[in-house]
């Protein structure tokens, strides 16, 4: 509204309809206009290109032939399109076997953390119970702890139970996570306690109370815990590097595109299928679920 | 009712109840880590080899006279120097270009931020290709506009350079995504308020907005330093600290210590440990100086 006011004001011209849809905190104050565009495109525009410009890269990159790739200057365009580089990759590889231990580890992971981390936030939340800010305040300060300090000791945790080189390695350690207890947390201390009342009055256990009422108002943190920590799993390195040592029918996508690049470094036409199938999932659970992603990426800073 | 009744209903048992995998699990994994890794690093140790000895402080003395460990400092160094206050002030700006309602914004936002959800590894691949020496995208364009070649990673001189243009533009996003937040809670009135006084949008930017940016300013700081001090997934796949040792980072050497060479059966573990327990220190002191000067001079919005 206040918009609409200051920009009449200022500007005697003719009102540019998009000078007043300015987003919150910015004013869009009309001036002279040498271009039949907004000029930020100039600078967007580019940047957008750059961003985009690797990934692009890669697909072209993945329809082309062996002697395309190997062509300076670069072919840009391939002419005709080799989508049989991609069933090449899969045959060359065990793209198979990577994808689905990555899918298995990846979704026992989600899965388990949102009832472990709903389940402990909804105690430090709402139960009053001996010992609730100190056990909350030492899980937090792990959160503190960068994982290299912690990767030799834990290495030998999971090798004392005997799950080196098994997918057990990757899952056990993160069934559930400090930050999504915290996350989690924090979003049902703002939800409205009056409900939950009512039902302890009528009779309703903890258990029914964070089924029932919580865990329904509670849907947009819960997806926003789930997307995060399938992006983090889906594309963690450094954990599946140190304790998947030998056995490669428990590669992950990560470690099997790693040794993938390292055993054909110089076929970058299947290099780059294989690259780009591995990123298929995650970039259309992105495209699908954008703003979970932004919202979650917006409080995984926000616990630093 | 027996006090045991009682005990099975009230809200100790509920709470602990609820809270019992995640202690148990968080306790297992990350409690009895940090206190073994700092006890791994006063030990003659490995990963393999069941040998424990005491040695003192030995590993934090060789650290010292180690000209590896040196290297490993000075290239960490650079790169986080390097690193922080590009990726910032490219974020800072990226934002503000964001920060409008005009067409295709919604494919520009979305430009920026799909880098987030690579993986270092994917990126890794895309960047080796776009920067080959022989047939790399970029030497091609650069051509074109009369410089290079460059040989990127492969170059002592440049890969560092080239680690750093690649995690900027992986890390965009995120910088991006936390600065677009702050200033959509910049009061639009202020800004109204200075420009029907005639302020210009520059020194409105610089007068208002900034300092009003500043709580995210200081995360980022902190966060991306916290980060940079950490970086190991894409000098592992991408340089593998080569060349020369050029790019050859703290967290990378700790990994070749304690895995690399611990998997062939030397006993370095408490060594690396000893390593990974200075940066977490470094990383715990500059955190503090980070927020204690941050307080300083950030103005917080009551």
């Amino acid at each position: 509204m206040s918009s609409i006011a200051v920009s009449t004001k200022t500007a005697p011209g003719p009102l540019d309809p998009r000078a007043l849809a300015g987003e919150t905190g910015m004013v869009e104050r009309p001036r002279r206009r040498f271009l039949p565009f907004d000029p930020w495109h100039l600078f967007l525009a580019p940047l957008a290109a750059v961003m985009l410009l690797p990934l692009v890269w890669m697909v072209v990159t993945s329809l082309e032939t062996l002697a395309q790739t190997r062509h300076f200057p670069p072919i840009l365009w391939p002419g005709r399109l080799q989508f049989g580089n991609y069933a090449e990759a899969i045959h060359k590889s065990a793209f198979g076997t990577w994808f689905w231990n990555t899918t298995v580890v990846t979704v026992t992971i989600v899965v388990s953390n949102l009832i472990f981390c709903s389940l402990a936030a909804y105690a430090f939340a709402r139960i009053r119970f001996l010992g609730r800010g100190v056990i909350y305040f030492v899980l937090l300060a792990t959160l503190m702890v960068p994982l290299q300090v912690v990767l030799i000791p834990t290495f030998l945790i999971v090798k004392d139970l005997g799950l080196i080189d098994h997918l057990g390695a990757l899952i056990v350690p993160n069934l559930v996570s400090v930050f999504g207890i915290f996350m989690l947390t924090q979003f049902f201390r703002t939800l409205p306690i009056e409900l939950e009342e009512a039902a302890r009055i009528d009779g309703a256990s903890r258990l029914t109370i964070l089924l029932r009422i919580v865990v329904p108002l509670s849907l947009p943190a819960l997806a926003t815990l789930a997307v995060i920590q399938f992006m983090w799993t889906w594309n963690d390195f450094l954990w599946p590097l140190v304790t998947i040592l030998t056995n490669q029918n428990a590669f992950t996508l990560q470690l099997g595109l790693a040794t993938f690049q390292g055993a054909h470094q110089t076929t970058w036409h299947l290099l780059a299928a294989a690259n780009i199938m591995s990123m298929l999932p995650i970039l259309v659970l992105f495209l699908a679920a954008q703003r979970f992603f932004v919202r979650g990426i917006a409080t995984q800073g926000l616990k630093g | 009712m027996t006090r045991f009744r009682r005990f099975l209903v009230s809200d100790h048992l509920a709470g602990w109840t609820f809270i019992l995998p995640s202690v148990v699990l968080v306790g297992l994994f990350g409690l009895v880590p940090i206190v073994w890794g700092l006890i791994l690093s006063f030990q003659k140790a490995g990963l393999i080899s069941p040998e424990r000895e005491w040695v003192g402080f030995e590993n934090y003395a060789r650290i010292l006279s180690d000209p590896k460990a040196r290297q490993a400092a000075v290239n960490t160094i650079s790169y986080t120097v390097l690193f922080v206050p590009i990726s910032i002030l490219l974020a800072l700006f990226v934002a503000h270009a964001l920060n409008r309602k005009i067409a295709l914004i919604r494919f520009y936002r979305l430009a920026v931020f799909i880098p987030v959800v690579t993986s270092t590894i994917a990126t890794g691949i895309m960047f080796l290709w776009l920067l080959d020496k022989n047939f790399g995208l970029a030497n091609w364009l650069l051509d074109r506009i009369g410089v290079g070649p460059f040989g990127f990673f492969e170059d002592p001189h440049q890969a560092m350079g080239a680690l750093v243009l690649m995690t900027v533009w992986g890390w965009l996003g995120f910088d991006t995504i936390i600065y677009l937040a702050a200033l959509q809670g910049v009061p639009q009135e202020l800004i109204e308020a200075a420009a029907i006084d005639g302020a210009s949008r520059w020194s409105s930017f610089w007068r208002i907005t900034w300092p009003m940016l500043g709580p995210a300013t200081l995360l980022l700081v902190v966060w991306s330093t916290i980060s940079a001090l950490q970086l190991f997934d894409e000098v592992f796949f991408v340089t593998k600290g080569g060349p020369l040792g050029r790019t050859s980072v703290v967290v990378f050497y700790v990994y070749r210590l304690a895995f690399e060479q611990g998997l062939g059966g030397l006993s370095l573990a408490g060594y690396a440990a000893a390593i990974a327990y200075v940066l977490f220190l470094v990383i715990l002191v500059l955190t503090l100086a980070q927020f204690w000067l941050g307080r300083r001079v950030i103005h917080y919005q009551s």
